[in-house]
């Protein structure tokens, strides 16, 4: 066999087989983002009904103030896009989850488990796979977005193409540590009520927190810490070419904690999967 | 598609690649009793220079070397030696003078004293008041006819845009335009005569010749009530080709389409947008924004705000020299 003749590296694998394992994962993401259209047109339709609806009813919410990244005043859907790419990396992270859900459930995960390649290896390249397919929903989403005039200069297109592989990478091994701990797929309208929702709506994401702090002091702190926050920050500043360190720096630990979370709970001798799962999985 | 993606993109990259010139804007700022410098390389406020009492109206004398600024409070026009940025001398008006324009030559100075019902006429030379001309109640808008033979003044509460023959320095004509007309600008093939007004919501276009309104212009911004919308300045290029509206506490500059009239696009200032200039090489316009206190920056080609920047206190009218 191909896999006994080529030299072994990195934990008695070569590199060639490491390749092959990612382009089989990435490659199953890919056929399911292709032939689930109406994920990806859902996947759009959720921001641009934000963008369009929501964002004209509330035009006066940013009142007077310029703040960084931006130069001048702007309009209120220019201010939540960046908001809106990144709830669309949220919705894409937890959507990831709820199909290693249902994975479980259906036993395919067991295929993917019984590779000989590391763990950790399999679930990064599961998160990888779901975060290039957000990157692929969100170019769709701010394409859309510059008929709209919400046109950051040219070179914030490329700019920001690391925080939202960073973002991306955030959001779905946050995905992913949950999905460790639903043991039915029933269970993830839980998920949508006590993650996705919170973490949208306590965060910069739709109003500045200047204005949060106005309303309540306390909001305004849960809304710091909120690393879906920082998420939005780092896309936003990005997008305008510049960079916000602090947020950097939060979105690229919680990243590193999410990941070594989620490589824990996949452990079958330490994880919570050990814990007994439901459905086909046994 | 492609080709909306490709212009702004060149023009992005000509832009980046083409160091800009430098000018510098003097801004008259109503509340603080000052003038902020503008330098256009940074961007920033370089000076304050401190003036009489309510300073409005504007604009540097058409050899470049001295800024003039209405001071109404004071009932002068103090002059400011660019060189020194300091006031250095004042010239006699009306009492109350508000907006003014020279002459091509920069010989005669045309003042609006808005509490007089006069347009005073002084020689920038001899730095003398030579005359005075009745006009109607509050006068503000001053314009010149690019051939200099006739002055336009409007008066807020008369409504009128008066026509006065700068050699005889009497009012040959008046059009009636709509509620508070605010400000006068001629095209420079003086084709037209376009006359804001402030509560009438519109701009009239007026044929200099035969003296009569052939259009106007209206404006309408979803989610403003029409009470909002009050045209004041008006920037229109040198090609006549485009023309900018501020439209006061909209906080919006509307872009026009000089030949056809209609609005083309709404940009988002800051709040109660008053007055603006060009740069000389009209790669800019910069607006004043009264209640915000800052001046916006607007790329003239890209037809967007880049900017904005900190000035005094109640920003009211600005000026770039000419070359």
């Amino acid at each position: 066999m191909r896999s006994t003749t080529v030299n072994r590296n990195h934990g008695g694998f070569s590199l060639v087989q490491y390749v092959t394992c990612l382009n089989g994962i990435v490659w199953r993401e890919a056929l399911r983002f292709v032939h689930q259209r109406e994920r990806f047109v859902s996947a759009l339709v959720r921001p641009l009904v934000w963008l369009f609806i929501f964002a004209a009813g509330f035009r006066q919410v940013l009142g007077i103030s310029i703040i960084p990244p931006y130069e001048t005043y702007i309009l209120y859907e220019v201010y939540i896009a960046p908001g809106l790419v990144a709830m669309i990396q949220l919705f894409n992270g937890m959507q990831s989850s709820l199909s290693m859900v249902y994975d479980r459930e259906m036993g395919n995960m067991r295929t993917l488990l019984v590779s000989p390649l590391p763990r950790w290896y399999l679930l990064f390249c599961k998160l990888g796979a779901g975060t290039a397919v957000s990157l692929l929903q969100v170019y769709a989403f701010l394409l859309i977005a510059w008929f709209w005039d919400i046109a950051p200069p040219p070179i914030g297109y490329l700019t920001v193409l690391p925080a939202l592989v960073l973002s991306g990478l955030m959001l779905g091994a946050l995905g992913m540590l949950i999905s460790s701990g639903i043991k039915q797929l029933e269970n993830f309208a839980g998920v949508m009520n006590f993650v996705i929702f919170p973490m949208f709506f306590a965060s910069s994401a739709l109003y500045p927190l200047w204005r949060v702090q106005e309303s309540s002091p306390l909001l305004y702190y849960v809304c710091l810490f909120n690393p879906f926050t920082h998420a939005v920050e780092l896309i936003r500043f990005a997008l305008y070419g510049q960079t916000n360190w602090i947020s950097l720096v939060v979105v690229f630990c919680c990243t590193t904690a999410f990941m070594i979370g989620a490589i824990y709970a996949y452990d079958p001798s330490r994880g919570l999967v050990r814990r007994g799962p439901a459905g086909g999985e046994t | 598609m492609w080709r909306r993606c490709l212009l702004p993109g060149i023009a992005g990259w000509l832009a980046a690649v083409t160091p800009a010139m430098a000018f510098i804007a003097y801004v008259s700022n109503e509340k603080s009793n000052t003038v902020s410098v503008i330098d256009t390389e940074k961007w920033t406020v370089t000076n304050t220079i401190k003036v009489g009492q309510r300073p409005r109206g504007i604009e540097f004398t058409r050899n470049g070397k001295f800024v003039l600024v209405a001071v109404g409070d004071d009932d002068r026009i103090e002059v400011i030696d660019t060189a020194t940025q300091q006031v250095v001398d004042s010239l006699p008006s009306g009492p109350d003078p508000e907006l003014f324009t020279q002459d091509a030559a920069g010989k005669i100075l045309y003042v609006a004293n808005e509490n007089d019902n006069t347009v005073t006429i002084i020689d920038l030379e001899k730095r003398v008041r030579v005359g005075d001309v009745q006009v109607g109640v509050e006068p503000e808008g001053m314009a010149i006819s690019p051939d200099g033979k006739i002055l336009i003044n409007t008066s807020e509460t008369t409504n009128m845009a008066h026509f006065i023959d700068t050699a005889t320095r009497q009012i040959v004509a008046n059009v009636l335009v709509d509620a508070r007309p605010r400000f006068a600008a001629f095209k420079r093939d003086s084709s037209e005569l376009w006359v804001s007004s402030e509560i009438g919501g519109t701009v009239s276009i007026i044929d200099p010749a035969k003296r009569i309104i052939t259009g106007k212009i209206e404006f309408s911004i979803p989610g403003l009530r029409r009470e909002a919308i009050q045209p004041v300045g008006i920037g229109i290029t040198k090609d006549g080709k485009t023309a900018f509206i501020a439209l006061g506490p909209a906080n919006r500059i509307a872009i026009v389409d000089a030949n056809t009239h209609k609005v083309t696009k709404y940009l988002l200032v800051g709040q109660r947008v008053w007055h603006m200039a060009f740069t000389p090489d009209e790669k800019y316009l910069l607006v004043t924004n009264g209640v915000s206190n800052d001046v916006s920056v607007i790329d003239v080609a890209a037809q967007k705000v880049i900017k904005t920047i900190q000035v005094g206190e109640l920003p009211w009218g600005i000026t770039f020299a000419q070359p």
